[in-house]
């Protein structure tokens, strides 16, 4: 159960475990209210925000002394690693612009959880309490300017990963021609993200879209309802967990079964 | 289910009280009082027939309350595709709009999740189908800037070659389709034969009219067949003896010019807010072209202009999208003399599709060399083959947001690969569907004709709005 209490020591042991880590607002992990102590600890190992899906060993091997080598193909869950600065090119400047105005308004430090650089793209995590007035910034101080807000989008990372929705927010600066992107996490029993439409009116169908496809609650939301499915439909069809369906072929009562049950090769 | 529709009935029952259901009398005279909600017995089971009310009616129910709520659509020809609008008026002048989307979901999103990376291709190309190579190339470009490739130079000048072509058809249907919504059939006639040029070409140049997947990640899925530079320069010139009839028929023709003009403002403080890019952006002053600001596919090697007017509606629109068509024309002209020899797919054999397509005897399959090498010569080009047809290469985890410039605006690419042979997540920014949003602060306000000019000159394409 998501509880206030918790979520309070919980983030004050990671401000312990990691002390001093990196720049400013950089290298703090997310804290959930509903993880439990285990998954608490991966996720910190991981470095705080998770992306991807864990893979399970060869034979589904876990926690065993197995030193043959057959417990291996252990994937980790992708982490995007927290970047080092100098992060090049403006994208120190941006930061810079960003953690400045944060202080200014007196947001806490650990707002931005974390920046990565990859493929000459630059993200922002952010704790999602402030993700509002972050936008806003981003949008009216003239030193960043993303005036369009292009594109926001659900993903989910898996069943098996911690904070497993994440809302993503493509923002672009039409005056300097640069383009962000924010991230958002959140558990799934508890999928609650500020709307951004007061800011970015155009997030409108957007953020009901990824209401719709993932159950994202975005609050605040003038009207979150079902965009693309019906009005009437369970449940939120893109998620990883959703139940797929097969095709029934009129011949000898066969049926080709859903994607996810085909045979495969990956 | 042991028992089968089909084993019932063939569904075509003549007899009994469907027989005369196609005679308004027979409906109205023997057991159907109701002449709007009728029922009437058949082998299937009640069917009812649902008429429309009497708008006599319907102005008596409305009288001394000015106010209705009108739906229009999902399916009539003027609301451009199945799209759905629910207007209130009052008198006619609507008060309030509202669109209702989703008619066209199919789930590409979420299917492609299921695919591997290659044959992603073939479903986004059915996204916007107005606009396929755009949405096959904005989804490689995410894909190849995953992988980390570059792709080689002549499969870049074929791609901007393509989406050129491809853009210049969408303008068509989009001058053509708006021109009959309009009532200007003359400008449907002229648009559709216009983009019948394009599509042959386009047969030519890919092998298929629409839905091309010609476009793969990497590169392209073959080199353009002989002959192809001479086609283009025919349809080049095709092109340029035909376009001035547009301006003849219609940009200075009073009836287009009153429908369209002062219709559907939406200023450019208006567009940022509500997310609007393309033509719309460009109609309202500002020169926002991707190809230009952040050019991709070598775009920045290419001289053409940006058009833009002042006059933010839906005249402005059209006339923006006729230049349009004029500039992509200089495009294709320089990027057929830019076209030099060379391979079209990246050398990486763990990557590129092992496709060396010919024509055989029973349709386009591979090369009869391609086959012998792999099966006699190259354990090799066997071995990868054999895992990229079924398993297909692996794309390093991370996220990329690759926007290109649609005919219809910003369409980007939002790909998450969680280091797997399939994409994780991929997301769609549809300028179709941002776009839309706009419809309620073009209409409101306005009158109910000037809704359906609005629309068409927003030109949202439904498969791609819904995905």
């Amino acid at each position: 159960m998501p509880d206030e209490t918790n979520a309070g020591q919980n983030s004050g042991k990671e401000v312990e475990q990691a002390p001093g880590a990196g720049t400013p607002g950089n290298g703090e992990a997310l804290s959930s209210a509903s993880m439990s102590e285990a998954e608490h600890e991966e996720h910190l190992a991981h470095g705080g925000v998770v992306a991807g899906k864990a893979r399970q060993g060869m034979f589904g091997i876990s926690g065993t002394g197995d030193t043959s080598g057959f417990g291996g193909l252990r994937l980790p869950a992708h982490v995007a690693a927290p970047s080092e600065r100098p992060f090049g090119g403006w994208f120190d400047e941006v930061a810079d612009e960003l953690l400045g105005a944060l202080r200014e308004r007196g947001l806490p430090a650990d707002t931005v959880q974390q920046i990565t650089v990859d493929r000459g793209e630059i993200t922002f995590y952010l704790r999602r309490e402030h993700l509002v007035d972050v936008a806003r910034i981003l949008r009216d101080d003239p030193a960043l300017r993303f005036e369009l807000c292009s594109s926001v989008s659900g993903v989910d990372y898996g069943a098996d990963a911690p904070q497993r929705l994440h809302s993503v927010y493509h923002l672009t600066s039409m005056t300097y021609r640069r383009r962000i992107r924010l991230e958002v996490a959140v558990d799934v029993d508890d999928a609650h993200i500020p709307s951004v439409v007061s800011v970015y009116p155009t997030a409108d169908w957007q953020e009901r879209e990824a209401w719709d496809m993932f159950g994202i609650v975005y609050d605040g939301h003038p009207g979150l309802t079902r965009i693309l499915m019906p009005d009437d439909w369970d449940g939120h069809p893109q998620r990883k967990d959703y139940p797929l369906g097969g095709i029934p072929v009129e011949y000898k009562g066969a049926e080709i079964p859903p994607p996810d049950q085909r045979r495969s090769y990956s | 289910m042991t028992e089968r529709i089909s084993d019932v009935t063939t569904g075509t029952a003549t007899d009994g009280a469907g027989r005369d259901s196609d005679s308004y009398e027979a409906n109205r005279t023997t057991s159907n009082p109701d002449a709007y909600a009728g029922s009437r017995e058949t082998t299937e089971g009640t069917v009812y027939t649902v008429t429309g009310g009497d708008w006599d009616e319907v102005l008596a129910e409305a009288a001394g309350d000015e106010r209705i709520v009108m739906n229009l659509g999902p399916q009539h020809p003027s609301t451009h595709g199945v799209l759905r609008l629910v207007l209130e008026l009052e008198g006619e002048t609507v008060t309030q709009a509202r669109s209702v989307i989703g008619y066209l979901h199919t789930g590409i999103e979420k299917n492609l999740e299921y695919r591997n990376w290659t044959q992603g291709v073939t479903f986004v190309t059915r996204m916007d189908y107005l606009a396929p190579l755009h949405n096959e190339a904005a989804y490689c470009m995410a894909v190849e800037k995953l992988l980390g490739v570059t792709v080689p130079q002549r499969a870049q000048t074929i791609r901007v070659l393509l989406m050129e072509l491809n853009r210049i058809s969408s303008h068509l249907v989009a001058l053509a389709t708006g021109g009959m919504e309009l009532g200007a059939l003359t400008g449907m006639t002229a648009g559709f034969r216009e983009r019948e040029e394009v599509l042959h070409l386009l047969e030519f140049l890919t092998g298929l009219r629409m839905n091309h997947a010609f476009i793969r990640p990497g590169g392209l899925a073959q080199d353009l067949p002989e002959g192809a530079e001479q086609r283009i320069k025919d349809f080049i010139a095709v092109m340029d003896s035909r376009l001035p009839d547009y301006d003849k028929l219609l940009t200075g023709q009073p009836i287009w010019r009153n429908r369209l003009a002062g219709i559907g403002y939406l200023p450019v403080d208006a567009c940022l807010a509500l997310g609007i890019t393309g033509p719309i952006l460009r109609s309202a002053g500002l020169p926002w072209d991707l190809r230009k600001v952040e050019p991709y596919s070598g775009y920045e090697n290419y001289e053409f202009d940006v058009p833009t007017a002042n006059e933010a509606d839906s005249f402005a629109r059209y006339r923006l999208r006729l230049e349009e068509i004029h500039q992509s024309l200089r495009i294709v002209r320089q990027a057929v003399d830019n076209l030099t020899p060379g391979p079209v797919m990246v050398e990486d054999a763990k990557i590129a599709w092992p496709a060396q397509l010919t024509i055989g005897s029973d349709g386009m399959g591979n090369s009869l060399e391609h086959v012998r090498k792999i099966m006699g010569q190259s354990m090799e080009s066997l071995i990868h083959h054999f895992k990229l047809v079924t398993e297909g290469f692996a794309v390093p985890p991370g996220q990329v947001y690759v926007p290109i410039e649609s005919p219809r605006g910003e369409l980007g690419y939002h790909i998450v690969s969680d280091g797997g042979t399939r994409p994780m997540r991929v997301h769609v920014r549809e300028p179709s569907f941002v776009n839309l949003q706009s419809m309620p602060a073009m209409c409101e306000g306005g009158m109910v004709a000037d809704v359906i000019a609005s629309v068409a000159s927003i030109d949202p394409v439904m498969g791609g709005c819904d995905r």
